[in-house]
């Protein structure tokens, strides 16, 4: 018996599952309106272009309040910013930035604290000791912390969030890995592949990583919520994307000062950014609801 | 039970070394820039080197580190290079000004999220249970800038009727810690919240809950004599890793209100490279993070006689 006719009928079955469980979602309201929340703001970040009524970058007229009409016939709906930027424009453009980077930034951080993970739960010994020791280190500073000296220190760029993202979540990310490859190394399953002699990051991917897979998602989407949030301090604390570009976060810090003149200017960033984490919030929620049901 | 605690003690001192060292090397990285932000950026390059020398900066990395500890280990803290006094003279004060700042969460916080997640966890999947639940996801999805913005709008600009900064330059005053408090309690009280109502309805489905209600005890008695107590175990601990959590949380809401506590600090000596306060601040974090652990580790077995030390 060749591997591959092994491996077809799994994928499809790992297929099939995802479109049950995306099926099973569909009881849960609150996971629905999450669903919705986010594919609102993916289309928003998507058309962008299209949909925003001035370039993101562009200074019209400063101080305008929502509702105001633009000098060549547009409305600035939201308003604009200090220095004349259409708010909403910014938003829709800010919404690609944060869609960007806050996926990317948790995608780095599993597939660093992932392997991690595996190998502490599945060698053990003193590959755990060691790979413990090290997020315990790391988990012990208070994330913030981390963030702020890493960002002060290599400088603000987009890449550099990145990386500051993922060393900070990837050892909460391998203490989940590890705790639940702990719970599943003594499956049958996973003695059946160890007597066929399979080696053992086989095991790992192909055997732990799936049925892993569960809680994972439910992690994955709380945490998405978190680093869009992280991204939005950083951007607050002004350590965030260099200036021009739309950020979130960079448009609360640059505008509160004048908050209380012309509030809109940071309102409607704080809407966007609040809206967003509660779509990854609820669809956590909903996700961990039809999980538990069956 | 000492022995778990000594070894504590060790994990913690052994964090705080590596900790310390990996902060030595990462402010390395970029040693030039100290100077330019003590001396300003029209400082000749010959000022900077001056300066360099004179603290120590041309001495091997080993060295100045094992100076560092040494004089760590005897207290004393070295000089912040932005304030230009001992570290722990701008240190404690910060720190007990954050501790006001996360004793008056936490008065807020606990009360609150115990008592909501009892009664959301109580009845899971009443009105009352869902109507909790998604209201504390709801504040827990919106950041602390966020609401700081949100409700600096509402009630310094609306209202009128509470101080926009925190600064306590004359002195304490009890009305500008109103929001930073509120605005962490918002952020904070979701998870405690759902935390509880995780554990209580846990227990409620629990043998021994249903051999109560079947012998035809009231309900407020299974309640308070039966469910709580067990059902208070997972919280105490969640409570305890707050502690923890509000060290490092309070530094988006001091930025914001101008509060001048521990995070404040820390985030300003961040920025200028004020190598001695980092690594003091971050000894304190360390410890804090170890502490609370370690007492809530230690509580839980007290807690809950089912789990020993093995």
């Amino acid at each position: 018996m060749s591997e591959q006719t092994i491996e077809i009928p799994r994928r499809e079955s790992s297929i099939l599952l995802a479109f049950k469980s995306l099926a099973l979602l569909r009881e849960s309201a609150v996971g629905m309106v999450g669903l919705a929340i986010i594919l609102f703001w993916v289309l928003v970040a998507i058309f962008a272009d299209l949909l925003a009524p001035f370039p993101p970058n562009a200074t019209i007229m400063p101080l305008v309040m929502p509702g105001t009409e633009a000098p060549d016939g547009g409305m600035f709906l939201l308003g604009t910013d200090h220095i004349g930027r259409d708010i909403l424009s910014r938003i829709m453009h800010g919404a690609r930035q944060v869609l960007i980077y806050g996926p990317l930034a948790t995608v780095c951080a599993y597939s660093v604290g992932i392997p991690m993970g595996l190998a502490a739960g599945y060698v053990g010994g003193l590959t755990d000791e060691i790979l413990s020791f090290v997020a315990n280190v790391i988990l012990s500073f208070p994330v913030l912390v981390l963030y702020v000296i890493i960002i002060a220190t290599i400088g603000a760029s987009a890449v550099n969030i990145v990386v500051a993202v993922t060393f900070a979540s990837a050892p909460g990310i391998m203490r989940i890995v590890r705790g639940l490859v702990l719970d599943l190394r003594s499956r049958e399953y996973v003695f059946a592949a160890q007597t066929r002699g399979e080696p053992p990051w086989r095991i790992m991917a192909v055997e732990i990583l799936p049925n892993a897979r569960g809680p994972l998602i439910v992690d994955a989407c709380l945490r998405l919520g978190y680093v869009i949030i992280t991204i939005g301090v950083l951007g607050f604390l002004g350590l965030g994307l260099p200036p021009p570009d739309p950020d979130w976060g960079g448009m609360i810090n640059e505008t509160r000062q004048m908050a209380m003149a012309f509030p809109h200017m940071a309102l409607f960033p704080c809407l966007a950014i609040s809206s967003l984490v509660l779509g990854f919030n609820l669809l956590a929620d909903g996700l961990r609801e039809v999980s538990l049901r069956d | 039970m000492m022995i778990f605690v000594l070894r504590r003690c060790g994990t913690m001192v052994l964090t705080m070394l590596v900790v310390s060292l990996l902060l030595f090397l990462l402010l390395e990285i970029s040693p030039g820039n100290v100077a330019t932000k003590v001396l300003g950026p029209y400082s000749s390059e010959e000022q900077r080197n001056l300066w360099l020398e004179a603290h120590g900066y041309f001495d091997p990395i080993y060295e100045r580190y094992f100076r560092w500890l040494g004089n760590f280990v005897i207290g004393d803290f070295g000089d912040s290079i932005r304030f230009k006094v001992p570290v722990g003279e701008v240190l404690w004060p910060r720190l007990a000004n954050t501790g006001i700042l996360a004793l008056a969460t936490l008065g807020v916080v606990v009360p609150v999220s115990l008592i909501l997640g009892v009664l959301a966890g109580m009845r899971e999947g009443s009105t009352l249970d869902r109507t909790i639940s998604v209201s504390s996801i709801v504040t827990t999805s919106v950041p602390e800038f966020a609401s700081a913005v949100l409700l600096s709008a509402v009630f310094v600009f609306l209202l009128d009727i509470l101080p926009g900064t925190s600064g306590m330059s004359e002195g304490f005053d009890l009305k500008q810690l109103i929001l930073p408090v509120m605005v962490l309690a918002v952020y904070d009280f979701g998870y405690v919240t759902r935390m509880t109502r995780a554990s209580m309805a846990e227990v409620m489905l629990t043998h021994y809950i249903r051999t109560a209600v079947l012998k035809g005890l009231p309900y407020k008695t299974v309640i308070a004599r039966h469910a709580l107590r067990n059902a208070l175990i997972t919280p105490f601990t969640v409570i305890m890793l707050q502690i923890n959590w509000l060290l490092s949380g309070v530094i988006v809401v001091e930025y914001y209100f101008a509060y001048k506590g521990f995070g404040a600090l820390l985030l300003e000596a961040s920025l200028n490279s004020d190598i001695f306060v980092i690594e003091a601040c971050a000894m304190v974090a360390v410890f804090v993070a170890v502490a609370t652990q370690t007492i809530a580790d230690v509580g839980y077995t007290y807690l809950n006689p089912r789990i020993r030390f093995s």
